[in-house]
């Protein structure tokens, strides 16, 4: 089990992972598989980062399972173990409505090419050429072009195209039109492979079931243990301040958000005025609102979809995306197969929304804002679940402030950085011998599969100064 | 070690990568990505197993070198001699 403090922690480690994030809880099971003595700590009481979930009444709601690319399985076995990839499954329901279309796919390559072809009636020859254009793009490739550019260039002048192949990405990770287009064609090919999966057990039981994997590999666990500082020393990772008990290690795998990473835990004193300057165009990406509704006990909901992408704005508009009246949200549906077993139906509805917009909002008015929104994602429910309002027995409603209280990120972002941060991220310890940062950055390395696999690449750089 | 062991440790860690792919009939000049299903990450396991076997220290550059079975055999000769 867990420790709940840093108490009993050991005076030293190998390496001290800061945030169980699923990239921090990767790379500490990694690092431990080699061999190195490690110690993960999480703020939190909780495991697991934004791949969590909340008790109530019964109901067990999850923040972030909504769907992940085909990816997984082999990544899971291969980094985590085998009952882990066993328990993904595919959801093959994925709904879109909007103005402009109304559409249901299993969302893969063979579907979405029937669906562009056939029913938005674009010609073979050049969906065949987006879908292999996109599938060939690397992280290192030219980053100039945007996703804007790119959807001109295969399906000029087509709005509704662009809203089909944009809107669930930022859902997904929240880029837009003006991101890279290799950003966009990495994340979209990831999910066209073999369309949209789960895991079936809920946030709760992959959790608990990597915990057991690290306990087995030997990693040290502490929960309620909030890292306070990164203690550098001469340019060199020397251990970590953790509610006032210094740890030492050589080595500091950090899940905290990248600019907390440099800002608040390592301090700017201990960067270069170089490395200072790659800081500056790193922008944090946006945060999210969710409205979670408890089915009552005994009640059913109809098969109306898994994830359903709605919106009743008359296109795709970035900033309309992100308003706090938005009219575009993402309903992930929850029937019992979800968790089997536990009989239970939930519907989480996302939102992407802008940190600022809501922290400056006094109490009563942030109240009454989140009532709102919880009334107009019941408004636009019932369009799919006409009588919703009775079959719920539980309401409540998550803004970017709550986002913030749970992860500390940074503006509450829950999807790390735009593309900037990649490069900063990858090159901390060219400053500071031993440290290094893993979690949601550069839009590629974001979501479950994005993070488990930047686990993975942070773990191979950590190893490598470990045994250099 | 020799040629021929250093090749048999490569064919088994990528067996364990990829445990449905084909090891033992592979073109040894031809890229392994072409013959199996292998992506980057996939190399990048290839490199943390090398360190943990032998403490080898394969630097991002010389990744290419891993391409096929025969290039991956010839830069690590001289570095596995002494194993």
């Amino acid at each position: 089990m867990p420790y709940k403090s840093i108490a009993k922690a050991a005076a030293k480690y190998d390496v001290v992972v800061i945030g169980s994030g699923l990239g921090g809880l990767t790379t500490a099971n990694r690092l431990a598989n080699a061999g190195h003595r490690v110690l993960l700590v999480e703020h939190h009481h909780r495991l697991g980062g934004l791949a969590t979930w909340f008790k109530r009444k019964g109901h067990i709601f999850d923040i972030s399972l909504h769907g992940f690319p085909h990816g997984m399985i082999k990544t899971c076995r291969k980094y985590w173990n085998r009952a882990i990839m066993d328990s993904i499954v595919q959801l093959n329901n994925i709904v879109f409505d909007n103005p402009q279309f109304t559409i249901r796919t299993t969302f893969d390559k063979e579907d979405f090419t029937s669906i562009l072809t056939n029913r938005f009636k674009v010609d073979r020859a050049s969906v065949d050429d987006f879908f292999n254009t996109v599938a060939g793009m690397n992280f290192y490739d030219d980053r100039t072009m945007t996703t804007r550019e790119l959807f001109e260039q295969f399906f000029p002048g087509r709005g509704d195209v662009h809203r089909l192949l944009m809107e669930p990405i930022s859902y997904a990770n929240g880029s837009n039109f003006n991101d890279p287009a290799i950003t966009y064609g990495i994340v979209f090919s990831n999910f066209m492979n073999k369309g949209v999966f789960t895991f079936s057990g809920g946030t709760d039981k992959l959790i608990e079931m990597m915990v057991e994997e690290l306990e087995k590999n030997g990693v040290t666990i502490c929960t309620n243990s909030r890292a306070e500082r990164i203690v550098i020393d001469r340019g060199r990772v020397r251990g970590v301040e953790i509610d006032g008990r210094f740890i030492e290690a050589a080595c500091v795998v950090s899940n905290a958000g990248i600019l907390n990473t440099i800002d608040d835990l390592a301090g700017r004193a201990s960067f270069s005025a170089e490395f200072l300057e790659k800081i500056k165009p790193v922008q944090v990406n946006n945060s999210s609102c969710q409205v979670y509704m408890g089915i009552r006990e005994g009640e059913r909901l109809d098969d109306v979809g898994d994830l359903l992408f709605t919106s009743t704005a008359p296109a795709y508009d970035v900033d309309e995306m992100l308003d706090m009246e938005t009219r575009s949200r993402t309903f992930s549906l929850y029937y019992p197969k979800t968790r089997p077993g536990h009989d239970r139906y939930t519907v989480v509805a996302s939102m992407n929304a802008r940190y600022d917009d809501w922290a400056a909002l006094p109490e009563e008015r942030y109240r009454e804002e989140k009532e709102k929104m919880i009334e107009r994602s019941l408004v636009d429910l019932e369009r799919y679940i006409p009588d919703i309002r009775q079959k719920c027995d539980w309401l409540e409603a998550a803004t970017p402030r709550t986002f913030q209280r749970y992860t500390l990120h940074t503006k509450g972002t829950s999807f790390g950085t735009k593309f900037e941060g990649l490069e900063v991220s990858r090159t901390l310890f060219n400053d500071v011998k031993g440290l290094f940062h893993v979690g949601s950055v550069g839009i590629i390395m974001s979501g479950w599969l994005g993070a488990i696999n930047y686990g993975v690449i942070v773990a191979n750089d950590a190893d490598a100064y470990l045994r250099s | 070690m020799t040629r021929d062991e250093i090749k048999d440790v490569i064919l088994e860690i990528i067996q364990d990568i990829d445990e449905d792919g084909e090891v033992e009939n592979l073109n040894a000049d031809e890229p392994l990505r072409d013959q199996l299903d292998l992506d980057s990450m996939d190399f990048l396991d290839i490199v943390m197993e090398l360190r943990k076997r032998y403490q080898l220290q394969i630097p991002e550059g010389d990744y290419p070198e891993l391409a096929s079975l025969a290039s991956c055999v010839n830069y690590l000769e001289p570095r596995l001699k002494d194993v």
